[in-house]
């Protein structure tokens, strides 16, 4: 047989994988390693989306979305952040942010081209760049500075054939929310080179301390960014498969045509209950938003007192505490507590080399069950120590 | 601090520890207005929501709840709120709202049977003054009170790890 497609053979299963095949396989597993909300689709979405099913809604729409809900999105980004987006030429409905990340590298890329990616980040980043044609380029963040983005790391990395910077804030794995300052240097450092910025928005609206940068709303920004959001995490509606991209009207259009040759269009019944997620007040969201809040300050605090490093997340719903101290690395420490005392997390190693030393905690779990977990950790840590 | 009183009526259990911890108020700020409030009847008891239907498996340990709708001839100077706070006092009242609509009261009664009930209804509550007519609904099945939904739980569909 003819070898497969080299680029996809060489990138590497996703290390979370491994963890999902052990802990599936374990009977009273505390798993703090989904990266899912807990709560299930508000109701009244839920119904919306039955009631478009029993309407008959089970068609195509148009490649870009239902117009009513490009509507609702970029009247949501303008009432929010001060964003400015004409949804008829400058938004479109994706399947999930997943998709729009597809697209969007695959319509800045020319094959070689480099995308800056600071680390640790989603696991889903530099594949993408890689299956687009482009060349990832690692830059470190650190623990010490809350993970913040530092430009001057980012212009060292910089070459002629970079094109684009790649973040998401608030982020996955680390919890962290990117200054406006760290931002703004960002987007200067891109007008000097002429660089796009690609920025992952999925978590925008988990904020815990101070309200979040909309990266397209920065002086300088609006025309070399490509806006990713969704409904999967502040809606609870991870399993819609519901996301947008807001861009300048010449990206958009190119990824309008890439998203009508390969998907055709988001499901129908979904876009239709993410109308009704904008639809209504956000109570629902806030209310999510509070209790996640409420438990990242208990399991933060009790991580702390278990005496492992746990840098403030500002954001999304992950503690990623160091596990330093402990001497062992990511993986060996996720295995181990696993193995000794049934909770799931996730090496910190999997979304970069940064992320080495640290584990991801999902805190969008019960709070009893947040509690056991800091207990059976407590008891890990003394066990290992 | 009125985080405090919602997080309270969602979990009375939870500590003032954790509550302070949630909300990012000092210990002894939250202990302090939970005593206040304790003090001044803003918080009136801490209770647990039971659901009667999972407990009682015994039929002789029967427990009837009804909605009695109540029509009354208002007075000059109370209107309503003597005969209401009359009925109000009874032990097996254990709601009273005034409602607009075609009736005037609507209580809810708690008693160990039907005849129970209607003999609460015929004796006490249609002979009081002013009471002009009842309608009495037996309750069938509790699907959801005061926000707590009684039908089964949502399953955690998640896969254990993803990304």
């Amino acid at each position: 047989m003819k070898p497969l497609n080299s680029v996809i053979a060489a990138c590497p299963p996703s290390g979370i994988r491994r963890f999902f095949d052990i802990a599936a396989e374990m009977d009273d597993v505390i798993s703090l390693g989904v990266g899912e909300p807990d709560f299930v689709t508000p109701w009244r979405v839920r119904e919306a989306g039955i009631y478009a099913l029993e309407q008959g809604y089970t068609t195509y729409t148009s490649n870009a979305g239902l117009p009513r809900l490009r509507e609702l999105i970029c009247a949501d980004l303008a009432a929010r952040y001060g964003a400015d987006y004409d949804p008829a030429r400058e938004c479109l409905i994706t399947t999930g942010v997943s998709e729009g990340l597809d697209l969007a590298l695959r319509v800045l890329l020319n094959p070689g081209d480099e995308v800056i990616v600071p680390e640790p980040c989603y696991v889903a980043y530099e594949p993408c760049v890689a299956f687009a044609g482009g060349t990832p380029v690692r830059v470190p963040t650190r623990a010490e500075d809350g993970f913040a983005v530092d430009a001057d790391v980012v212009a060292a990395a910089v070459t002629p054939r970079t094109k684009a910077i790649l973040l998401g804030s608030p982020a996955n794995p680390t919890g962290a929310v990117q200054p406006r300052a760290a931002l703004e240097a960002l987007v200067r450092l891109a007008e000097q080179h002429d660089l796009y910025l690609v920025s992952d928005e999925i978590y925008d609206r988990l904020t815990y301390a101070g309200s979040h940068t909309c990266l397209g709303t920065l002086p300088g920004a609006r025309d070399r960014t490509v806006l990713l959001g969704g409904f999967s995490k502040a809606h609870a509606m991870t399993g819609w498969r519901v996301g947008w991209i807001c861009a300048p009207a010449a990206v958009a259009e190119l990824a309008v045509r890439v998203h009508q040759y390969t998907m055709l269009c988001a499901p129908h019944v979904s876009q239709l209950a993410a109308v009704e997620a904008l639809s209504a007040p956000s109570d629902e969201v806030d209310a999510m938003v509070a209790d996640y809040d409420r438990r990242r300050r208990v399991f933060v605090k009790g991580l702390r007192e278990t005496g492992l490093d746990c840098p403030e997340p500002g954001g999304a719903f992950y503690a990623f505490p160091s596990i330093r101290s402990t001497g062992m690395d990511s993986v060996t420490f996720a295995e181990r507590l696993l193995q000794a005392e049934r909770v799931a997390v996730v090496p910190g190693s999997v979304f970069g080399p940064s992320g080495e030393g640290h584990i991801r905690c999902s805190y969008a779990t019960a709070l009893p069950q947040l509690e056991e977990a800091l207990v059976r950790i407590d008891r890990f840590l003394r066990q290992a120590g | 601090m009125r985080q405090i009183l919602e997080l309270l009526e969602r979990d009375a259990q939870l500590s003032h520890e954790t509550i302070a911890t949630m909300t990012g108020l000092p210990v002894a700020e939250v202990s302090e207005a939970i005593a206040a409030w304790e003090a001044s009847g803003a918080i009136r008891r801490y209770k647990a929501v039971v659901d009667w239907d999972a407990v009682d498996e015994d039929p002789t340990s029967e427990r009837v709840t009804a909605f009695i709708d109540v029509s009354l001839t208002p007075a000059r100077g109370v209107g309503f709120d003597d005969v209401a706070a009359r009925i109000a006092r009874f032990e097996e009242v254990r709601s009273v709202y005034l409602v607009s609509g075609t009736h005037d009261l609507r209580c809810t009664v708690i008693a160990p049977t039907i005849r129970a009930v209607s003999d609460f209804v015929s004796q006490k509550l249609s002979t009081i003054d002013r009471v002009q007519s009842t309608a009495t609904h037996f309750v069938l099945k509790t699907y959801k009170r005061d926000g707590d939904a009684f039908t089964a739980q949502e399953a955690d569909h998640r896969l254990p790890v993803t990304p």
